[in-house]
């Protein structure tokens, strides 16, 4: 059965049918794209996963559990973590504290533990300390560990944003047009981590992007999205020959 | 190896600013002790030292709302008026019911229904109002400051032996055979609270709450208040618990507010609820210590709270006439010095000179 089960999603905004009959399914382990020109509805789409927005018609299920109509919050701990277009971090907090975030639902204690210094809280914050170092590393964050979000070069943030939704643990990973604004090289060097993020973590990964070079280098399979409908799905290169798509991208 | 390093750094860095906060406050405690012992004091700053207590316990747990929870809230002089009422009934409660109680205990008693009531207020106003943001929050929080207020000016409270009388009309309406058993008497407020407080305990308390603001800061859940504040929508998707961290915030702040409140009513003997006391002046003056201090800046706060309820007593020795004005003026200069953005790059300028010539000593 598939991880990712979305079925007949559809969202209006006042007259406007911003997705439209939206159904996706992914099976684990798949480097999923999201593809589609300017106001095609993807981030839509994403909102609709993420419980940011609640879907008028269909049904999203994660792992056979029904999540629709879940609030943010809930569908994060249901598995679900994303990035975002424009990034999103804690920009007053340090590097190493925002991936500490992350950690939040998985390493606890209580608020007194806390404000006593309990042992229980030393242990954890260890716990997380480790942890969060450990996910720094595999994004070459580790020596910045210190440094505010705010401060890290624009690459760093997109990738500390990476880091820090897989703290909390997913079982499926939703990038937001994660290549925006990088260049050739740090393209590059980004394919090669959600590669690797996916071995390491044995992530199931959703992405956004425009960057087609990204897109035919990764992406296993491929939705295509305009005027809120499905235009095409399947298999990456096929949807990549279909005449329908080229002709969206492209004009005729 | 590197990592255990690394953490060691992190938390003793968190440690050591702490322990200098707390090394401030013990030793300018210390220098006000030797200066009164020493005579040096003026009797109007001896009866100022406890109200300093009570003001840096405010700006300090406002601080938790404004600066780490970044919500702007006008009412925390309402969270102090509920602490001090509380607080002072059950004093003045128990002075008759159970006359040989220590002082110490019931001054304890006190502190701890304060804070809770304070506490619970907190919680029933933020459940509604914390749905705002911003501007709006602000005055929100400024009207139910005010309702808290006139509410308490309205109260009549009495215990006697019949039980518990309460009316909202007069003191007649109460139906009490023994009028000194009234313990709330509307405007007139409370009288005869015990004078269980001193600037000891004062500063026990601003410990205390500095323990409680600071070490919440650097956990776990400080850090999710933290991240509410920079980005509340990542928060949520990280899997954050917006309503409950945004809560407890609020609550711990207003509880706060409420012991700082016990600790004025038991510096009085007549304690009524006025708007210089309880009204929004108090609590835009409350702000205003945390807006000099730097938002989200603790050390700041206590800084900032002591120098500008010292000034106004402080001036009146040179020009009584006009020393309101030469507040206002010396506040103004004070916000451009610390926060204009040319005057921090002078600063910068001025620490890194000096920070060459260090260097250049030592390498000689």
């Amino acid at each position: 059965m598939a991880l990712l089960e979305a079925k007949n999603l559809s969202i209006y905004f006042g007259g406007l049918r911003a997705v439209d009959d939206f159904s996706i399914s992914i099976e684990k382990g798949c480097l999923y794209g999201l593809i589609g020109p300017n106001g095609a509805g993807k981030t839509t789409v994403f909102n609709l996963l993420t419980g940011v927005y609640k879907p008028n018609e269909g049904i999203i299920s994660l792992d056979g559990k029904n999540i629709t109509g879940l609030k943010t919050t809930e569908i994060n701990q249901a598995g679900i973590a994303r990035t975002f277009q424009n990034i999103r971090l804690f920009k007053k907090l340090s590097v190493l504290d925002n991936v500490k975030v992350g950690l939040h639902n998985h390493h606890k204690y209580s608020t007194l533990a806390g404000i006593l210094r309990l042992p229980s809280y030393r242990k954890v914050e260890k716990e997380m300390d480790e942890k969060a170092m450990e996910l720094l590393k595999v994004f070459d964050l580790d020596s910045q560990a210190q440094t505010l979000a705010s401060n890290l070069p624009y690459g760093k943030q997109r990738k500390l944003e990476i880091a820090r939704a897989l703290a909390t643990n997913p079982k499926l990973l939703l990038l937001d047009e994660p290549a925006a604004g990088m260049n050739p090289n740090e393209t590059q060097e980004l394919m090669d981590t959600i590669r690797f993020v996916r071995e390491k973590f044995d992530m199931t990964i959703l992405l956004i992007e425009h960057d087609m070079k990204l897109v035919s280098g990764i992406c296993e399979e491929l939705t295509v999205l305009n005027f809120g409908r499905i235009l095409c799905q399947g298999k990456t290169i096929d949807v990549l020959n279909n005449p329908e798509v080229i002709k969206a991208y492209l004009g005729e | 190896m590197a990592m255990n390093k690394m953490k060691k750094i992190n938390i003793s860095a968190s440690l050591k600013s702490n322990l200098i906060t707390f090394g401030i406050v013990i030793a300018a405690y210390a220098v006000m002790q030797i200066l009164v012992s020493l005579h040096l004091v003026s009797s109007l700053m001896r009866g100022l030292l406890v109200p300093i207590c009570v003001y840096v316990i405010l700006a300090v747990s406002l601080n938790l709302t404004v600066g780490i929870l970044g919500e702007l809230s006008l009412g925390h002089a309402g969270f102090m008026c509920v602490g001090a009422f509380t607080g002072a009934f059950f004093s003045k409660y128990i002075l008759y019911a159970v006359p040989g109680m220590p002082g110490a205990l019931r001054f304890f008693l006190a502190l701890l229904i304060g804070a809770l009531f304070a506490g619970l207020f907190g919680l029933l106003i933020g459940i509604p109002v914390l749905r705002l943001k911003g501007d709006y929050l602000a005055i929100v929080t400024l009207a139910f400051g005010e309702i808290i207020k006139n509410l308490i000016n309205l109260l009549y409270l009495g215990i006697d032996e019949n039980g518990v009388h309460i009316s909202l009309n007069s003191a007649l309406d109460l139906h009490m055979e023994d009028s000194d058993k009234i313990i709330v008497n509307g405007a007139m407020g409370i009288t005869g609270t015990p004078n269980d407080s001193n600037f000891t305990i004062g500063v026990v308390l601003v410990l205390f709450a500095l323990i409680i603001v600071l070490n919440l800061i650097h956990s776990r859940d400080g850090r999710a208040i933290m991240a509410i504040r920079d980005n509340t929508i990542a928060a949520e998707s990280v899997g954050i618990n917006v309503t409950k961290y945004k809560l407890m915030a609020f609550a711990i702040s207003a509880s706060l507010a409420g012991i700082a409140g016990v600790l004025y009513a038991h510096n009085l003997s007549t304690l009524t609820a006025l708007p210089k006391n309880f009204g929004y002046n108090m609590s835009i003056q409350i702000l205003v210590f945390v807006v000099l201090g730097g938002i989200g800046n603790i050390r700041g706060s206590i800084i900032s709270a002591v120098v500008l309820t010292v000034l106004p007593e402080l001036l009146r020795g040179f020009v009584s006439d006009s020393r309101m004005l030469i507040y206002a003026i010396i506040l103004i200069a004070m916000m451009l010095f610390n926060w204009a953005p040319a005057c921090i790059a002078w600063r910068e300028k001025i620490r890194y000179r000096l920070n060459r010539k260090k260097n250049a000593k030592e390498a000689e």
